[in-house]
């Protein structure tokens, strides 16, 4: 029997407001344990949650830049349940009147584009770190990250291969990175995603039975979790047994899922309207403003980089995966208005530069300006290729500006015909034979001739020059 | 129907411990209870939103601005075992 994997992913979104979303402590991660805490969000009697405006701000920016409806009336609720982690044994959720729902969004898959519906994004509270101690058993519990805001991301079961699930994390990642409300790092778990699977015979349109994988910490892990479970439910299946409904933690180092040790009941949450915040209206105002506050997106940004400046799609596609490169694209345009050079050398060396220091670009101190002088140096045989990115990279290094690298390290090519005529002469005296075997026809020799001179001159001669050279030489004489 | 399992399962979610002879005692009262909210179902209340909150306000907002936050000290002064910062619970295990 052959049979079809259903997945659906939910996606945790930490929002980078400076203050956390009930209560004006700071929202920073990596700080003292407990010393971003307050009675609110460490659940004290008597205190009141008050929503910070910015999180739904952010909130309608996710819900609109996915294409969701936006709910005209948002409300909170509490989701109960008793973990460390949760100081006042409910999480400040939404269940009914998310910010957003029925949206989409667009994957690349084999069979062309495929549209992958977002069943909600809503707006919900972060829980505590707890560290587990094996010796003394006990566990460490730190507040700081209580309240951090979140936007759950909820995927409709669309997705049908692990490839798919990690290629919607890819996309919904790349959008999400250019509307400027979050980190996005799933190594620093500002995005995080857990995966609900489930398999049926190919056909079937009922679901079976899923089960929710958790712990996963790259978009890889998320694609080998689902295919090692979509495998194991189907020796289960085939096997004449039956699937459990269950929370699952993948182990990433043994490539497993493995059942989590949980008490039962544990998803009985038992919802109910959070009495301590009073509904929102959200006048369509609002968020008229804020559709048309929206950046332009991945999908826009690649169409006009390729209609405007007619760039390849393969190139368009690499410089749209990073907003800053993009703006840092069409800054060099503006200067030095060659579209393909300019991505040539972003998606080249400077991509290989960045890579190689692993930061992003707005961490170098890289002008515009100064790449598109570069490029024009280069373009106008002022100096080589090579040298060129050489230079680049001692310039990143702050060896001084890109004039007084160029002149220190003698990257300036000589294309004087008089100096380089002089080395020419030199050359075709010494090399008799190989002149007389271009004089007979083997032109291909010629490069052999330009490789002596090149030499003589310690490389710092332009090679095209040297060539027109030597030919015009060898025909007049 | 609230039966003597329903109460202890209720119990069990709120981490009450709720004693075999109170178990009877609170399933007749919340049965009671659930009567009386049962009543609703005789009215037609189709376009009737339910309401989430009794409160006439809403949008009741504050800014995203940082405000001094307890000290750890002050923070960890609720706490009946503290230990290098943090709060010290008895172990869970996922
Ligand atoms: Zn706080």
């Amino acid at each position: 029997m052959e049979f079809e994997t259903v997945i659906g992913l939910e996606v945790h979104l930490q929002l980078n407001t400076c203050t956390k979303i009930f209560c004006s402590c700071r929202n920073l991660f990596g700080d003292q344990p407990n010393t971003n805490v307050c009675p609110v969000c460490l659940g004290l009697p008597g205190s009141l949650p008050v929503l910070n405006r910015k999180v739904l701000d952010f909130g309608i920016r996710v819900g609109l830049a996915l294409d969701c409806e936006i709910s005209p009336l948002v409300k909170f609720d509490r989701k109960n349940y008793f973990y460390p982690d949760l100081p006042k044994g409910y999480q400040i959720s939404q269940f009914d009147f998310p910010i957003a729902r029925k949206g989409h969004i667009s994957i690349k898959s084999s069979a062309g584009d495929k549209r992958i519906g977002i069943t909600r994004a809503h707006l919900e509270e972060d829980a505590g770190k707890l560290i587990h101690n094996d010796q003394n058993r006990s566990t460490l519990v730190d507040y700081n990250r209580t309240g951090t805001p979140l936007v759950e991301i909820v995927s409709d079961p669309d997705l049908r291969t692990a490839q798919e699930a990690y290629d919607y994390l890819t996309a919904l990642k790349l959008v999400l990175s250019y509307l400027s409300v979050s980190e996005c790092d799933m190594e620093k778990g500002s995005l995080r995603c857990d995966a609900n699977v489930s398999i049926r015979p190919k056909g079937d349109s009922k679901l079976g039975t899923k089960t929710e994988l958790k712990n996963m910490n790259s978009f890889s892990a998320v694609r080998r979790a689902i295919d090692y479970e979509a495998k194991r439910q189907e020796g289960i299946l085939l096997s004449g047994g039956e699937i459990v409904q269950q929370t699952l933690l993948w182990d990433d180092a043994r490539a497993v899922t493995l059942p989590m040790r949980s008490k039962e009941n544990s998803h009985d949450y038992r919802y109910f309207p959070d009495p301590d915040l009073v509904p929102f209206v959200l006048d369509p105002a609002w968020v008229i403003a804020a559709r048309e506050a929206l950046p332009e997106l991945p999908t826009q940004k690649l169409s006009r980089l390729v209609e405007h400046y007619k760039l390849n799609i393969y190139d368009a596609t690499i410089i749209i995966q990073d907003r800053e490169l993009a703006d840092f694209f069409e800054a060099c345009y503006l200067i030095y208005p060659d579209a393909k050079k300019i991505a040539n050398w972003l998606n080249g060396p400077l991509l290989k530069e960045l890579n190689e220091r692993k930061c992003s670009l707005h961490d170098l101190d890289l002008l515009p300006a100064v790449l598109a002088a570069l490029i024009e140096k280069v373009e106008t045989a002022q100096i080589s290729n090579l040298a060129g990115k050489e230079a680049l990279s001692l310039y990143l290094n702050k060896n001084g500006s890109l004039e007084e690298i160029i002149r220190n390290k003698g990257f300036l090519q000589v294309s004087d015909d008089q100096q380089l005529l002089t080395v020419i002469d030199e050359v075709l005296r010494d090399n008799p034979a190989a002149v007389a075997e271009i004089k007979s026809g083997k032109t291909n020799v010629t490069g052999f001739l330009v490789g002596q001179a090149m030499k003589k001159m310690q490389g710092k001669a332009n090679p095209k020059k040297l060539n027109e050279l030597i030919t015009g030489r060898l025909q007049n004489e | 129907m609230i039966d003597n399992q329903t109460v202890q399962y209720i119990a069990g979610l709120s981490r009450l411990r709720v004693q075999d002879q109170d178990s009877s005692r609170f399933a007749r009262d919340l049965e009671v209870i659930l009567h009386y909210v049962r009543q609703l179902e005789e009215l037609d209340v189709k376009d009737v939103p339910a309401t989430s909150h009794v409160l006439n306000i809403q949008n009741v907002f504050r800014k995203d601005e940082i405000a001094p936050s307890l000290t750890q000290e002050q923070a960890l002064s609720f706490a009946i075992e503290k230990n290098s910062g943090h709060y010290i619970v008895p172990k869970v295990i996922e």
